[in-house]
């Protein structure tokens, strides 16, 4: 069985709820409408699809659109070797959705993880900190909003921060330069 | 013996009296047994390790008791990269080594955070101990911190040491 299969039979199930499969460079992904009902068919894809396997969970922010998360799972059967990326979209304001750490316990640290870069709480989550940062970091990290080079913080005896000089950066090198004046690092903006 | 060194001896003349100054005796004994405390944070702390193993082999400078306990130690090698998380760690273990004591800053990331400019990571461990040696390198060859050691060592030798006892 493929991935489009597996994709097509959880549309089967789920109906309007999973997007059409699409596809580049044969990965196949799907979107779920209701980030509220990712418990379920995540459930589904387990037990009934193979996919024993969480490979990982990523979280992206579209900052300055809505709705602002989007929470990506990948799955994966070991036995019938495929892969399906499902995708779903949180808004800023509710910025919380149903943990899956019932279905895959793995799923535990990964949400842990988005939630201490980006955030995004998860609801029914049975240890939810911060696992990177330090418990009392005020801010989330990866936004898109939060400076490359961190802001000031003080939480006396466990951990301080302060913002790093940037010194006019980032400076960024790009691939491909004929020689090795354009491929240094230097302030890259959309405009230069 | 060399003309400039402080405990010169020349057993033709001073039979088996050694005649010197007892700061520069006991900066002596303390210059050629500098116990460290490896804060091995990074993979500076790999380059540490081949410091004091067979190839470079610290203890022809009289440092290759590396001690994990703060106590029991002399000079805190910061082999790696500092993050916020670990500095009040870092300060800790600094405050439990008993006196006198030296901070080694060992690689580009603790002497000034590096390449991480970065919201996690202290830019430089100088923010919160007091360095005494840095050494550049990203991570430092052995024989940079050997080095390193050679130049700490020319420090304690030189510390004005009975005049600080006095002080204090």
């Amino acid at each position: 069985m493929t991935a489009l299969e597996q994709a097509n039979q959880l549309k089967a199930k789920f109906g309007d709820l999973i997007s059409e499969p699409t596809g580049v460079h044969g990965e196949i992904a799907v979107q779920l409408a209701d980030a509220e009902r990712i418990g379920d068919v995540c459930a589904f894809a387990k037990t009934e699809l193979g996919f024993d396997y969480l490979v990982d969970i990523s979280s992206l922010d579209n900052y300055g659109e809505d709705p602002r998360w989007t929470v990506v799972y990948h799955l994966r059967g070991l036995a019938n070797r495929c892969e399906l990326r499902l995708t779903t979209s949180v808004s800023e304001e509710k910025s919380e959705l149903p943990t899956i750490t019932s279905v895959w316990r793995t799923a535990n640290w990964h949400e842990r993880e988005i939630y201490d870069m980006m955030g995004i709480r998860f609801r029914g989550h049975p240890d939810l900190r911060r696992i990177l940062m330090w418990e009392g970091y005020p801010y989330f990290p990866l936004r898109k909003d939060f400076p490359l080079g961190g802001k000031p913080s003080e939480l006396p005896e466990v951990a301080f921060s302060k913002a790093a000089p940037m010194e006019g950066g980032p400076f960024v090198t790009i691939p491909g330069g004929k020689d090795a004046v354009e491929r240094e690092p230097r302030v890259r903006t959309p405009e230069n | 013996m060399q003309k400039w060194s402080e405990i010169g001896y020349d057993s033709k003349i001073e039979g088996d009296v050694i005649v010197t100054r007892i700061d520069a005796a006991l900066n002596w004994f303390r210059k050629n047994s500098l116990w460290p405390m490896p804060m091995g944070l990074a993979c500076c702390a790999i380059e540490l390790m081949a410091a004091g193993a067979s190839r470079f082999d610290i203890s022809r400078f009289g440092s290759e008791v590396m001690r994990f306990s703060p106590r029991q130690s002399d000079v805190m090698i910061v082999a790696g990269t500092v993050t916020y998380k670990m500095a009040t760690a870092v300060k800790r273990i600094y405050d439990q080594m008993s006196e006198p004591k030296w901070v080694i800053a060992m690689g580009a990331c603790a002497s000034t955070g590096g390449m991480y400019r970065s919201y996690a990571v202290l830019q430089g461990v100088d923010h919160i101990l007091p360095v005494d040696i840095y050494v550049a390198g990203c991570p430092p060859r052995p024989e940079a911190l050997l080095d390193a050691l050679l130049k700490l060592q020319n420090k304690v030798q030189h510390e004005p040491f009975l005049e600080t006892l006095k002080k204090a």
